[in-house]
């Protein structure tokens, strides 16, 4: 195996159109993916049952089946709804509701974790419902979890190249498309693997100190 | 200090209608159980206006059920619950009496305000926040007005100088007296205290009975209190209401309850803890 400096050099301009593609995945899917887990968690803590029972089915269904499938699923489905950039969109839209269910249970956790003492202290000034969401407990939940969403906002990250295999061009489906025209697979595929490292390691420390900093 | 923030009952806009001659709290065959555990068996007493009552009694014997029954963090199994004539956990209609709806029953939670033995400030929001969020989004006060009472309220406390920490920059002792500070600031017609100073170190108990006799001397709220601090009960109550597993043994005032007791188990539990 031959390490080829001038491939990587040509890769690049591909390159950084994939980094900036798998950047928007990971925004915006993680934008979807803290709102709907939201939705989610609040849902499954419904007095009514047909909000409840549904909500947590349809959550167990997509956290207990691959990434891959709900991917392909989504792109026949929404292939049909004419969407501008169909690959990137699906790709998006996949990955923050599959991440959607991860995330639910992080804000399971950290609603639960908030002491009964502050319910009761709500009960107490009679605050109504949407003052006590808002204002009390999200606020002292989501403190708690930020670290926990960070780290599958990682996760995320490590999961962007499968929207690759519908037809996205992020980092992997660049390196892929590249390969295919010059034969020359090593070079871009180590290159995407450093990138990964680089954006990966220094975030997952930004989540400890984050972790160090917020739940005491 | 300075009782000014907090209206008296002979003043023109006082919440306190003191001797009309109806009871301020109302409890009528009261039965509360977990699981098979009878915490309160049957039990009807009731509260004047402006009147101090502290209960007193052993572990497990209902006490604090009883403020938890009155602030509807727990839903009696039988029997009624009045509040300055209105139903707590029931409300009239169509001539019936069923169990009350949400609204009713935030409406007549306003009369009452609590403060918890473990203080439970909230912890993301500074000392003025904390007093000002309820008046603001429950009374509809405008921020002003709010600030204006908390400030007052903050001055009866003595702890003016802190509005700007967040709960975990203070003393347990501080904490507790901006909880009294924050369930004042709702100008309830109740106030019940739980254990309010069980969780505080020794020498940080003064100050928070200090803030609860200048409150129970200078103002005409009505005060119910469960308490182990028998020095304090005697000093700033008017009936002493000694429990047993969910019953009234007896009731009179602080003189007769702890110097000439009449049931024999009052005399056994005052002996353990006086």
């Amino acid at each position: 195996m031959r390490w080829d400096w001038s491939a990587v050099a040509a890769f690049l301009p591909y390159f950084w159109h994939g980094v900036l593609v798998t950047l928007e995945a990971l925004v915006l899917g993680s934008l979807i993916a803290f709102a709907l887990g939201l939705l989610w968690a609040l849902a499954q803590r419904s007095r009514l049952r047909a909000v409840r029972w549904p909500v947590t089915a349809a959550t167990e269904f997509v956290r207990n089946t691959p990434l891959l499938v709900q991917l392909f699923f989504l792109y026949f489905v929404l292939a049909n709804w004419h969407l501008p950039a169909p690959e990137l969109t699906t790709g998006v839209i996949g990955l923050g509701l599959h991440y959607s269910t991860y995330t639910a249970e992080v804000y399971r956790a950290g609603i639960e974790g908030v002491p009964v003492g502050q319910w009761e202290a709500c009960t107490a000034l009679s605050l109504p419902p949407s003052r006590i969401w808002r204002a009390v407990i999200l606020p002292q939940a989501i403190r708690r979890v930020v670290p926990a969403l960070g780290n599958y906002v990682i996760s995320m990250l490590k999961d962007s190249p499968t929207i690759a295999v519908i037809g996205a061009s992020e980092m992997l489906g660049q390196a892929r498309q590249f390969s295919a025209d010059t034969f020359q697979p090593t070079e871009p595929i180590t290159v995407i693997g450093v990138a990964f490292i680089l954006i990966a390691y220094p975030a997952s420390l930004l989540m400890r100190a984050l972790e160090r900093r917020l739940v005491r | 200090m300075s009782a000014d923030h907090y209206p008296r009952s002979s003043a023109p806009d006082s919440p306190y209608p003191a001797g009309n001659g109806t009871d301020l709290i109302e409890f009528k065959d009261v039965t509360k159980r977990f699981g098979r555990t009878v915490v309160l068996d049957k039990l009807s007493f009731s509260v004047a206006p402006g009147r101090r009552v502290t209960l007193i009694g052993p572990s497990g014997s209902g006490k604090t059920t009883i403020l938890r029954l009155l602030m509807t963090l727990l839903k009696p199994e039988e029997g009624t619950i009045k509040v300055a004539g209105d139903y707590l956990t029931h409300e009239e209609r169509g001539g019936r009496l069923v169990p009350a709806g949400d609204r009713h029953t935030r409406e007549v939670r306003k009369k009452i305000g609590m403060v918890f033995q473990q203080f439970n400030l909230f912890p993301n929001m500074k000392v003025l926040r904390n007093i000002t969020e309820a008046p603001v989004h429950v009374l509809g006060l405008s921020q002003e007005e709010a600030e204006e009472r908390a400030l007052g309220l903050l001055d009866l406390v003595g702890l003016t100088d802190h509005i700007d920490k967040y709960p975990s920059q203070l003393s347990g002792g501080e904490q507790q007296r901006v909880a009294i500070a924050r369930a004042l600031a709702m100008r309830p017609q109740v106030l019940l205290l739980d254990e309010v100073t069980s969780a505080l170190d020794p020498e940080l108990v003064a100050g928070v009975l200090d803030v609860l006799r200048d409150i129970a001397h200078t103002t005409d709220i009505t005060m119910l209190c469960v308490t182990h601090e028998m020095s304090f009960a005697r000093d700033i109550s008017d009936d002493v209401v000694m429990f047993d597993a969910g019953r009234v043994v007896e009731s009179g005032t602080p003189e007769k309850i702890f110097s000439d007791p009449e049931h024999e188990r009052t005399r056994e539990f005052l002996g353990a803890v006086l």
